[in-house]
């Protein structure tokens, strides 16, 4: 295979000149003409004779190649940039450097060219290379990081020339740190390679360290050193924002739980009814976010980014009626029979799981993420948060705060408050007590839908959803301390963290066991959890 | 009119005689052991389906052996001991002549004592750990040296990694699988600090730590990659949070050995673009004998988006084998079935041949395909020859010297080449 791939190589270098010769014109043009498809290393080697040229007008050929629209006839080896015409099997030809359209033909007679990892290295260097002097600072910017990770040497002249042009100071301070990462590649003169470690150094992040434990594998002297100081800061740096980072990780993890954990501690903390088909009202929400997702897609595509909003309000009027359904359905029949409420919610459970899956299928279901949550915000160099996960936190926040509110500053939850603490005195009063409980459940079950909304975004969408949360919702509730919302609060945080600081020494499986024989031991303790209700209503 | 019905019911039968010439005589029955609820629902009933569509095409073709073939459906539900229950009343109550059956590897040795036993077939269509033979089942998933080693060789070559990630889910399958792996690198030369083994519970959910671990891993100046025998669901928000936090796979590719063009099915693949997968079959193979299966399958499931996978090829493999092997055979019994599906050809999907192996494993090519924005694979790199499958790594201190033949002459599971003996128990009878 690979001397094939030679004699393929030779061939290519003894046709290059004839065609050279036969027209003498501008060095993309040439480019274009030499390449004949071939082996991954060939089309490498094209983009860097693309990256070569310094000419913009290469730029859409990239953009071509890596969107698989760049084509090699099979009779002559002639490239083109082609789109699949309206017909079946057919493509719309145009000419690579001019973009001039020539027409449709039959798609037979051509290969796409490939594209691997190894390509879209080149490809995302041969961009860099070519847009440092873009008059976009954005643009500039990110082809100093590109530049940065492919270290190409090729690409030196022009960093520098972009350095002396630039004077935006964020941009510049990526070129240098492009310039810097070149120079310690290709190797440099003491002085050069001193101010390239400062440089690098100074950027902070696992790129950086990356880059630097790489020159301390190879140097000496003075350059080691300074490589190995370099190293030592960073880590130490990194160390300390691993733990920031492990406390954030907690947070969300906890904030996760909590939004499972809330609507739980509404229907079997306040209300006392062992429900065991909350997590699938958690994945109707889900599957709620999924339908109105798909709804937006087939009706205004442009604002499949604020589906999410309309979802969130949906999800808790379908859990939330769910909810109220199974209260006048079948729980109100069984209050203060504990073991058949169990049995009777864990059949509807397995009753809705199995009417999703007719429905829907036993495959997960696509749910995508808008794109104002994905990426990440580095709020620090090293530092990193998931703009995901930002989102879930703050959703939490708001659902915890808003759900505080109803409970502490409405007549609704003055009500409900009144029907838990002593039922009959608030029905001599003239509280529909009945009609409350239904309420207070369709809340927590309404809840249990929100969580499936942000739930939907970090897990699989499946019939089979619900079963991961309830076994964590229960532990959270009955950790807290049943009937206390604060206690849910803290009891999901300080879970949260607690497995995420277990996590890198114990690894997963295990500080999943371990947090478990600590809250039984916990429970031992302090059976009524860490915020245990006092005085009447513990009676009742 | 007492005449004309005579007539009639002569012609009923006449025509019924001619075309169904080949199917009198009672079916032939085929059981088909797979979880239709619980977990494993989402790869498993695929399964199912492809048996039934494999079964109803050899009836329009005219049976076997003369005779119709009956599929017998049972849920194993994703529990383990319900599947050696259902395996023993398949045998003994509806008395199937064979089963095709499982996915996991626990499911596999919960029913194998069943079909030891009862003196069963089974035929097991996903890629496992390897380390054992039975002479009741045949393997036509991969075995490690079909699939694991040779995505390994691929990285170490095209990508020049030499520091590696051993992400797991915590079973038999990934802990075995993982083993063969770090064993495989240290003798080839990689430190054993350039290696982290992680394991993770069923169904885990929250990456975060996890990967910005591998991110830290992958920092240490050398090329890194993630070799991911993560299971099932958990993969769905492990690329999501690779994603996430940017890990591109230009800078540490992931290559799994589990995720196929079903997994995909419920993700938005672009951030996923360039990570790998090695499997022995692709949707995207372009081959007359594929194009042919996959407008099959959409005309049976009457539904053109959904996709084909490596375990499908694998039933599609194992039945037609089976098929064969009877014929040869002259007879479903599974001691003649046994002797004869050894040697056993037929063709595959990817344009070459599997060959039923005496350690029961077959012949496959190994491809390497990269994700593709449309959840496909991209073949980047395949095997120049079929690779045989081999039972008992050679990798392993504990199973180097062991083989599996059940051939008359060794007739053995684990026979073990130094002492010349047959050391299992699990020899036959």
């Amino acid at each position: 295979m690979t001397s094939f791939v030679r004699i393929l190589a030779f061939a290519v270098c003894l046709l290059a000149p004839l065609s050279a010769a036969a027209q003498d014109a501008d060095p993309l043009e040439q480019a274009v003409a030499d390449f004949h498809g071939g082996s991954y290393s060939d089309t490498e080697a094209f983009l860097q004779a693309l990256a070569a040229t310094g000419d913009e007008r290469a730029l859409p050929i990239i953009d071509a190649l890596e969107n698989d629209q760049l084509y090699v006839r099979e009779t002559d080896g002639v490239a083109f940039v082609a789109v699949e015409g309206e017909e079946d099997d057919t493509l719309v030809l145009s000419d690579p450097v001019t973009g001039e359209e020539i027409g449709t033909v039959p798609d037979d007679d051509f290969d796409d060219v490939r594209v691997n990892n190894r390509i879209r290295r080149a490809i995302a260097a041969a961009r860099g290379a070519l847009t440092l002097l873009s008059d976009d600072a954005g643009v500039r910017a990110r082809a100093a990081d590109s530049v940065f990770t492919s270290r190409d040497a090729a690409a030196l002249d022009t960093v520098r020339e972009a350095i002396a042009q630039e004077e935006n100071d964020r941009v510049l301070k990526k070129l240098r740190e492009a310039e810097a990462a070149i120079l310690l590649d290709q190797g440099a003169d003491e002085a050069d390679t001193l101010a390239a470690i400062e440089t690098v150094r100074g950027r902070g992040n696992r790129d950086a360290l990356s880059m630097l434990t790489r020159v301390t594998a190879n140097s000496d002297g003075a350059v080691l050193e300074a490589a190995q100081a370099a190293v030592e800061d960073i880590e130490e740096r990194l160390a300390l924002l691993g733990i920031v980072q492990n406390i954030w990780y907690g947070v969300s993890l906890g904030s996760v739980l909590l939004l499972a954990a809330t609507g739980l501690a509404i229907t079997f903390g306040v209300m006392g009814v062992i429900n065991m088909a909350h997590g699938e009202l958690v994945m109707l929400g889900a599957y709620t976010t999924f339908l109105v997702q798909q709804f937006f897609a087939a009706t205004m595509p442009g604002a499949m980014d604020y589906a999410l909003i309309v979802a969130a309000p949906a999800a808790f009027l379908v859990s939330g009626g769910m909810g109220v359904a199974l209260e006048r359905g079948i729980i109100r029949h069984l209050y203060g029979r504990p073991l058949e409420t169990l049995l009777a919610t864990w059949g509807v459970s397995l009753i809705l799981q199995q009417l999703v899956r007719s429905i829907f299928g036993p495959s997960n279901v696509q749910v995508s993420t808008p794109t104002w949550m994905t990426g990440t915000w580095e709020v620090v160099p090293g530092l990193a948060l998931t703009l995901g996960r930002i989102s879930i936190v703050l959703f939490t926040i708001v659902v915890f705060i808003g759900l505080m509110a109803v409970i502490q500053r409405t007549s609704f939850g003055l009500r409900m408050r009144a029907v838990t603490q002593n039922r009959r005195m608030a029905g001599s009063v003239g509280i529909r007590s009945g009609w409350i409980d239904a309420l207070t459940f369709g809340l927590g079950a309404g809840v249990a839908g929100l969580a499936g909304v942000a739930i939907s975004q970090i897990d699989n969408v499946s019939p089979n959803l619900g079963q991961t949360y309830i076994i964590d919702s229960f532990l959270v509730v009955v950790f807290g301390g049943v009937g206390n919302l604060w206690g849910t609060l803290v009891g999901a945080l300080s879970l949260g963290v607690a497995n995420k600081f277990l996590e890198p020494f114990a690894g997963a499986v295990l500080a999943k066991i371990l947090i478990l024989i600590a809250v039984i031991l916990f429970i031992q303790r302090r059976p009524r959890g860490l915020f245990a209700l006092r005085g009447r209503a513990v009676e009742a | 009119m007492k005449h004309l019905k005579h007539i009639l019911v002569g012609c009923t039968a006449l025509v019924a005689a001619s075309a169904a010439h080949a199917q009198d005589g009672e079916p032939i029955k085929v059981g088909i052991l797979h979880s239709l609820s619980g977990t494993m629902a989402i790869s498993e009933t695929t399964l199912k389906d492809v048996m039934l569509m494999l079964i109803a095409d050899q009836n329009e073709a005219g049976g076997l052996l003369g005779r119709p073939l009956e599929p017998v459906v049972v849920d194993i539900a994703s529990d383990w001991p319900l599947a050696a229950e259902k395996a023993r009343e398949l045998l003994t109550v509806n008395e199937v002549d064979a089963v095709f059956g499982c996915w996991t590897s626990v499911c596999r040795k919960s029913v194998l004592p069943v079909f030891e036993e009862l003196d069963g077939l089974l035929f097991y269509p996903v890629q496992y750990e390897g380390e054992e033979s039975q002479r009741n089942v045949f393997y036509t998933g991969a075995a490690p040296n079909q699939q694991a080693i040779p995505a390994v060789d691929y990285l170490m070559e095209e990508e020049g990694v030499e520091r590696w990630v051993l992400a797991g889910t915590d079973y038999v399958y990934p802990r075995t699988t993982n083993k063969i792996l770090e064993q495989y690198l240290l003798d080839h030369g990689v430190d054993a600090e350039d290696i982290m083994i992680n394991y993770t519970p069923f169904g885990h959910s929250d990456w975060q730590t996890i990967v910005s671990d591998i991110k830290a891993f992958g920092s240490a100046g050398k090329k890194t990659a993630v070799v991911s025998t993560i299971n099932g669901d958990a993969n769905v928000p492990f690329y999501k949070e690779l994603g996430n936090q940017g890990i591109a796979a230009t800078d540490i590719p992931v290559v799994a050995f589990s995720v196929g063009e079903e997994e995909l099915a419920g993700l938005d693949t672009t951030p996923l673009v360039g990570h790998l997968a090695a499997w022995n079959y692709f949707m995207s193979v372009d081959t007359p004998e594929n194009e042919e299966f996959i407008e099959g399958w959409h005309e049976f499931i009457e539904s053109d988006a959904r996709v084909s996978n490596d375990p499908m090829e694998a039933h599609y493999i194992g039945f037609n084998m089976w098929v064969e092997a009877v014929e040869k055979a002259g007879t479903t019994d599974p001691d003649a079935v046994i002797d004869a599906i050894i040697g056993v050809e037929v063709p595959n999907l990817t344009g070459g041949t599997a060959v039923m192996l005496p350690n029961h494993h077959i012949t496959k090519p190994v491809l390497i395909g990269e994700i593709q924005a449309d959840g496909q694979f991209d073949v980047v790199w395949e095997t120049d020859d079929l690779v045989p499958g081999d039972a008992w790594s050679d990798f392993l201190p504990e199973s180097a010297m062991l083989e599996a033949d059940w051939t008359p002459a060794v007739n053995c599971g684990n026979f073990n080449k130094d002492t010349g003996m047959c050391i299992g128990a699990s020899a036959a009878e």
